[in-house]
């Protein structure tokens, strides 16, 4: 995967950095906060294995648990950039970012129940303001063109749409201006 | 059965084939691979066609290899169409960094375009 990917021109953003409080549309208290390793893991491994197959996308998260271990252990590793949205001790979503040579691929995933809450707004905005805070310069993601709500998301945050010739639409977002 | 593979020099092709040939040893389907010209990959076609070979051989078996130039997706459903073949067998796609799969251009194309059964291999 190393296609000449473009990016827009101009830095989006403001966005906040973790940790991030707030109610969601449905009267639910949220707080975001960087994955820790010790201690989260256990409950997103809970939320992957209760997440509906319908909205998996591309093949991920995978299915059963060994799988769904496996993955988390490549994408929060050192080098990536990790957000976990808390509903009590329930995770109701999370956001990564996967470093891809000078840019990083970010994935989102909202547990049904707190979809359609504006949660997935606030999760990636969060975690579009931790990787600026970490650096990030560009970051790319690719989305399912018959996926409206997510693309929409993308939109509202800043990415635009770089490559619309396969399958899946490649989208990218720009957070620190070129040197 | 009369199987196509065809193989672009991308790593799921690679592993396409290396799958395929330890299929058809046990299952003498006939198998005739396809080296194509794929503009995503670097890899020189004879260096492709050698490393389809060397599969073939080390797995003994006999197939026909044979090179396909230009649009790569367009003459594989060309080919399999007009020499009737039962199945195209193709790489399944590349996973990101992020391990979403993505499927290759040529297997868009034949999916979309081919009337002869298809099938990924994953």
């Amino acid at each position: 995967m190393t296609d000449d990917r473009t990016f827009p021109s101009e830095p989006s953003g403001p966005f906040p950095t973790p940790p991030v409080t707030y109610t969601d549309q449905e009267g639910r208290e949220i707080e975001i906060r960087r994955f820790d390793a010790d201690e989260d893991l256990e409950s997103l491994v809970e939320m992957y294995d209760a997440f509906d197959p319908a909205d998996r996308a591309q093949g991920i998260p995978p299915t059963r648990e060994d799988r769904i271990r496996e993955w988390l252990d490549d994408i929060t590793d050192d080098d990536c950039l990790n957000v976990v949205a808390w509903h009590d001790d329930t995770v109701a979503g999370h956001a990564t970012l996967v470093p891809d040579g000078d840019a990083y691929e970010l994935a989102i995933f909202v547990l049904q129940a707190y979809q359609q809450a504006r949660n997935g707004t606030r999760i990636i905005e969060t975690l579009l303001g931790y990787g600026r805070e970490e650096d990030v310069e560009k970051v790319w993601l690719t989305v399912e063109r018959w996926n409206n709500p997510a693309i929409n998301l993308y939109r509202k945050v800043g990415f635009e749409t770089s490559n619309a010739e396969s399958f899946e639409l490649e989208m990218g977002l720009r957070l620190r201006a070129e040197d | 059965m009369k199987l196509l593979l065809g193989v672009g020099g991308s790593e799921d092709s690679l592993t396409a084939l290396e799958r395929t040939v330890e299929r058809v040893a046990e299952t003498g389907d006939a198998l005739t691979v396809v080296v194509l010209d794929n503009p995503t990959t670097d890899t020189p076609p004879s260096e492709i066609e050698r490393q389809v070979r060397e599969a073939l051989d080390a797995a003994g078996v006999d197939a026909a290899v044979r090179r396909l130039d230009g649009d790569p997706g367009s003459r594989l459903v060309e080919v399999a169409e007009d020499e009737q073949y039962d199945r195209i067998v193709l790489g399944g796609g590349e996973t990101s960094p992020m391990g979403k799969i993505k499927i290759g251009s040529i297997a868009e194309f034949v999916l979309l375009n081919s009337h002869v059964s298809v099938t990924l291999i994953r």
